[in-house]
Parts: C-alpha cells; structure tokens; sequence
C-alpha cells in the first residue's frame, strides 16, 4: 500500500535560505529547486485547500450567476512603497478590475517572473504582503505559476494575477451604460498612489508623507450596490488617472462629461508635488479608488453609502454627464473658464521650467 | 497650497476679468503676446480666455525652449548616443520632440542608444561618476533660467576633474528672440501682425532682471509686463498692459516683483559669463537663425564642450513643410490656423515642435481643447 501523498516528508536537505538567498535559474527549473520553493514560500504563505491539492490548476465549484474574469500583470519600480508594494498592489488591482463589474471576487491566480538574483528575503516579503492582502480581502490565491529569467532580463519581480467573481443577478455594469444627466462620483483624493510613487524613483526623491491609497474595493463597492443597485458605470482610475478612466467611459458610451475642478477632492500634498514636476493631478495614478456613475435620483444616496464605508469617507459628487457627439470631458476651472480634458500624450513628462 | 493658492482664487480672478472688461475700449484690440510657454500653458489651463473681453486677444511667441530647438540640435543629440556610444542625459521634454527621419530621442532610446531622463544638470555630473568608463553628456537647453544650473555643472566637473562629462550646450536668449520678432518686416512695416504689449517671462527675469527689456519699450514702443506664471499673474498683467495701452504708455512694469527685480540675479550672471560666451549665430526652430541669440562654452571650458570632444557639426534641416510653427511662434497664425493641426499633427504623434510640450501653443490647444467650439448640454448644476 503506498503512502498518503499528504504525509510524505518533502525531504529537502537543507531550508530554503529566506535571509540571504537569492534567486537561482533552477528556482523556475521545474525540479527540486522550484518544488521547495513553492512549498516552503508560496504554498505556506498561501496555504488553502486548492493549492494543497498541488495540481498545475485549481479545481473549482461552478458558482451561479454570471462569471467575471480580469487579468492584470505588475511591473512596478520601485517594489516597495509607503503603503504598499508589488505583492499587496497585484491582489487589489485585480480584485478592484473584477469589482468594478458588480462582481464578489472569488478567487485569484498568481504568476511570478522572479530575476536570477533577487534576494529571496524581499521575494518573501512580497510573498507575505499578497498572501495578508488576500486574506484581509477574502479572496484566496488558489493557482499560480513560476518562471525564473536570467539576471538583466527582468526587473526583480513581475508579478501578474487574474481574478474570477460572479456578478449577482439584475446588477448592470459596464462603461457603455452612462447617459446623460448622470452624475459621477469619485471615492475620495486623487493622485494619492502616483506621487507615492514617483517621490521614490531615481533621480527623483522629495520628502512626502503621502502613502500609496492602494487597497481592496470589493466591500465599497458591493456597499455602493446596496445603496445604489442602478449605478451605471464603476471603474477604477489607476494609470492614465481620472481623466484616462472619464474619457474611456465618455468613449464607450458616446457621451460627453462635465467635471467642476473645486469639487474634486486632490490632498495639497499631492497638488504640491504635481505643481513642483509639472504634472497633472488628474492624469496621476490611483490604486484604490472608484468612479461611478449613476443616476441624478441615486446619486446623493450612493454619495452617503460611499462616505459611509472608510474606503470612502472622501468621496464626492465631481460632475455630470452630458450629451456630446464629440465624447468631450471638460472641466469647469475654479476660475468659472472652461476646457477639455483631453487622453494623455504618451507619459506625462516635467516640465524644465 | 501656500504661495500657490493665493494666486489661483477664482473670486479674485473675476474680479480682475470685470475690471479689465470695464477699462478695455471698446473700439481698440489689444493683442498681447506672451512670450513664454508657461504662459500659454497657464491662459489654457484655467481657461482665461473664457474670462477676457473679445478685445484681448492672446499672441503666443517663442518661449518654450522644446518648440524651438532646431531638428539639427536633436539629430546631434541622438548622434551623440547612436553614434557616439555616450550615455545621454536629457530634461524630460525635449525627449519626444520629433527630429529626422520620424526619430525621436525617445524612439532612439527603445532602438537601444542609452539615452535617460534626468531632472537637473546635478543629475547628469552623479551619472558621469558612477559611469567612469562612459562618456556622458549633458544635453542641455532652455532659456536664462536653465543657464546658471548648467554652469554649475561645468564649474563642478572641472573642480573634481571628471573626464568623461561633456555638455551639449544649446541655451538660448530671451531678448535676442524678442528683438527678433519686433524686427520682422511683418511686425515693423507690413503691420500684418498687430502686436500691442508683451507678458514678460518670470522666471527668466528672475535671473536677468527687468532691465533688459527696457529697450524694446522705448525703441519699439510696446509696453511689457513682467508676468507670474499662476492665473491670476496673468489676468493681473492684462490689467496692467490694458492701462498703459490705453494711457499711450510704453513702460516696463514689473508684475511678479515677488521674484524679479531690475538687475536681476547678478551672482547667477555673473557665473554664466564665466563659462558662456554669445555665438555669433544660431537657429531657432520657426524663426530661422538669429545673431547672437544663444550661448556657447568659452575656451578656459573647452574640454567639457561635446562639440568640441565629439566634432559635431551642425547641418540644418529644414521643417516639415506643411508644419506652420514657423508662423505661430511668430504671431502671424493662431494653432488651428495650420492645416495639420489636430488631424495628422497631434500630441500623440508631433509634426512640429509647437504640439511636442505641453508648453508649445499647438500642444495647449490641442490638449485644453480651444480648437473647437464645444456646447455643453448640461451646465454644473
């Protein structure tokens, strides 16, 4: 009679070193490099019943309802941020992309591209920060995958993620259902993640307290239902900022948006830093807010349920939606003048003066 | 924002926009060139043309210091890196600026030449040390206000006897551009292009003083008024432009006197005649060459030159031949008045110079969306 899988002792002759090691190509080899790996980092970081079946894929038990799936890969430098890093940020992006449809988060795969050489002291702090993210979340990390590249060819870690829900029945959500008369709402201050960001890049760092606002959507939003079961439109205005998420929505559609500059909420650190490079806080990167658009009759009571929720004590009404052949968002400037806001050219770049 | 907010508050700009509707003649057009990008970018940001009479009207002249480098200056810069194999340091703008050829320094880049985007000269001097067996050179541009950063850079590289730090020098003149406009026969005998006062450059200011432009007001007879970049500096110097149009005078005034003052930083002067001498001539994208309208190393630097290390020599090339930012930068055309504005010159993909920085007039139309008239269903309610 043969053993139970369960109970064989792995047998590695010594422990992974998690203080001093580094990546090896043989940790993406598939022999017993890569087994130890995943056993003694991502499954125990991890740990739940469909990863320690040890398939190459999860079995899972059909949910009713309508299935959602996003995938999302995260390249982000630096790793690590004040109030965050790439593990916790690869769980909320992808529970945020499959909560902006309505949807509960289910379940997460996770894929990791690790750089010949990356000490595994900051892989397993990557590693804990997803796996806290995603228990925090509810939302268990049931599949993954590893690849090691040569050294050069990476940036450290690459980490993508996919995320499966299922939307509940009589919610409609998608960013061509926007009508005009509709009022958009944003969850609370913009450009939060974005300076975070950039006030730690090479060649870059200034003093700030500004934290990365990255977090987990799904309760906020599914609050956000509650209150307000017809909202039109959600979505999550991470790179390209508000004004790449409005004008995505404006385009699907095919409907213009007006916006007031005094009531969309941005922290004066924020507009510090943005004045100081030059940049825009409306084309900065968030992690963890929501735009929504809703009907004028729901909007107040959505508002509430928003500023109700931590996730969004800072929401506000920012704006209308308007009819325009053209697809326009324009801004009302604090100065009572008027203009677009237009899709970003590229990057945004400082300017020298 | 301290400093900040104080010069953005809507109430107080609509003050100024009644009092500068209640003192413009109704009969006379008041055609106010501002000279500097910043402006521009400013007038389009908070939509001050939505808050000036129709009488005011805005003129945007040379001063980004992107839209008028020259396609020859960034081929030499792209050389530099191609050809040259030197790791080229770059201000974040001028990276997208088209050159020949359809190339960019950013195409360049992902084609592999070793090009990177740094924020100050001091950036460029740390990548030279930690890059002993590179050549790194420092392309370096802009007007008065990026001059002195620039020689600091040479005066410290030679101070730590760095060998593998060059500079690209192509710092330009505010006065010689201006002289240049006003001395265009469109602008002194044709009368084709009405031009009636001048917003000043602020921060260039800051380091030249107002003195300098004492000249073009009384040999030219246009007032100028050095202006702050934040909304209300601007609607605060039409308001003083306003008054000395309608008194006949033609003075310098000094808006931004928090910053500037006649004679300027004479320090930071001072340290950029010790490294920098006047060229004899230099072109400007848009307005062809202009006598002694940029600055070069002088001889004590020379080692530190690149086109002197590198033996780079400038070929002109001619714009594209529909692009008409030529004209713009001189007054005689509005954006929208090119024919490949907006349709295949976008901020996406640049023909010319003026649509490259968020600075250039084509760029802020574009971007702000003065290009077209637009009517907004649903006012804010």
């Amino acid at each position: 009679m043969s053993a139970n899988p369960k109970t064989v002792k792995r047998g590695y002759i010594r422990p992974l070193d998690l203080k001093h090691g580094k990546v090896e190509m043989a940790h993406g080899g598939g022999g017993r490099a890569m087994a130890q790996l995943i056993d003694e980092l991502f499954q125990l970081a991890f740990d739940n019943p469909w990863l320690r079946q040890a398939n190459d894929q999860a079995l899972l038990t059909r949910p009713e309802g309508r299935i959602v799936m996003a995938t999302d890969s995260h390249v982000v430098a630096p790793l690590f941020f004040r109030g965050g890093d790439i593990g916790s940020l690869s769980v909320h992006g992808t529970i945020n992309d499959v909560a902006t449809s309505g949807a509960r988060p289910l379940w997460l795969s996770a894929g990791f591209i690790l750089e010949e050489g990356f000490p595994l002291a900051d892989l397993k702090r990557i590693v804990d920060s997803m796996a806290a993210a995603a228990k925090a979340a509810g939302v268990p990390i049931v599949t993954g995958d590893t690849k090691v590249v040569e050294r050069g060819k990476g940036d450290g870690v690459f980490i993508n993620t996919t995320g499966v829900g299922v939307v509940p029945d009589g919610i409609e959500i998608s960013g061509d259902r926007a009508r005009p008369g509709d009022r958009i709402l944003v969850s609370g201050f913009l450009g939060d993640h974005g300076v975070a960001i950039m006030s730690l890049r090479e060649n870059l760092s200034f003093s700030t307290s500004i934290q990365s606002d990255s977090a987990a959507l799904h309760e906020l939003i599914a609050a956000m239902i509650a209150a307000a079961p017809g909202i039109h439109c959600l979505r999550d205005p991470t790179r390209g900022g508000l004004a790449a998420t409005l004008n995505e929505i404006a385009r699907q559609s095919g409907v213009g948006m007006t916006i007031r500059e005094d009531d969309i909420p941005v922290r004066e650190e924020v507009d510090a830093a943005c004045e100081l490079l030059g940049l825009d806080p409306l084309y900065v990167a968030n992690e963890g807010k929501v735009v929504a658009v809703c009907p004028p009759e729901s909007a107040e009571r959505l508002l509430a349920a928003m500023r109700a929720h931590p996730l969004g004590q800072d929401a506000a009404i920012i704006g209308e939606v308007v009819a325009d052949e053209h697809a326009f968002v324009q801004m009302q400037t604090s100065f009572g003048g008027r203009r677009n806001v237009d899709w970003i050219s590229g990057e945004q770049l400082p300017r020298i003066c | 924002m301290k400093y900040v907010d104080e010069f953005r508050d809507g109430k107080v700009a609509r003050n100024l926009a009644r009092t500068i509707a209640a003192e413009v003649q109704p009969e006379r057009r008041y055609h106010l060139m501002e000279f500097c990008g910043g402006h521009t970018h400013a007038i389009s940001r908070y939509g001050l043309r939505d808050l000036l009479p129709p009488e005011v009207r805005f003129i945007h002249g040379p001063g980004c210091p992107v839209c008028v480098l020259p396609v020859g200056r960034i081929d030499s810069a792209i050389e530099l890196a191609r050809d040259h194999g030197a790791i080229l340091c770059s201000y974040g703008d001028p990276l997208r600026v088209p050159a020949s050829g359809r190339m960019s320094l950013l195409r360049a880049k992902a084609e592999g030449a070793d090009i990177r985007m740094v924020y100050s000269s001091a950036d460029a001097l740390k990548i030279a040390r930690e890059n002993p067996d590179r050549e790194v050179v420092f392309f370096a541009i802009g007007f008065e206000t990026t001059t002195p950063p620039t020689a600091v850079a040479l005066r410290q590289a030679r101070a730590e006897g760095l060998k593998n730090f060059s500079v690209f020098v192509n710092h330009v003149l505010t006065p010689s551009a201006i002289q240049n406009i006003l001395e265009s026969p469109e602008v002194r005998e044709l009368g084709t292009v009405p031009l009636d006062g001048f917003i000043g450059p602020s921060h260039v200011s800051t380091i030249i003083g107002s003195r300098p432009y004492e000249f073009f007001a009384e040999e030219f007879q246009k007032p100028v008024v050095i202006a702050g970049f934040e909304p209300l500096d601007v609607l605060q110097s039409v308001l003083m432009l306003v008054r000395q149009l309608n008194e006949g005078r033609a003075e310098v005034e000094n808006q931004f006197s928090r910053a500037v003052t006649r004679e300027g930083n004479l320090k930071a002067q001072a340290l950029v005649a010790e490294i920098f001498e006047l060229r004899d001539r230099f072109e400007w994208r848009g307005l062809g060459e202009v006598p002694y309208s940029a600055l070069r190393i002088r001889d004590a630097y020379r080692d530190f030159d690149a086109e002197v290390r590198f033996e780079l020599p400038y070929r002109s090339v001619p714009d594209h031949k529909a692009c008409e930012c030529g004209a713009i930068l001189r007054g005689l055309k509005q954006p929208q008045e090119c024919k490949v504005f907006g349709t295949v010159c976008t901020p996406d993909n640049p023909l010319g110079s003026c649509m490259v920085s968020a600075e250039g007039a084509c760029a802020a139309y574009y971007t702000y969306g003065q290009f077209t008239k637009i009517t907004a269903v649903a006012e804010a309610s």
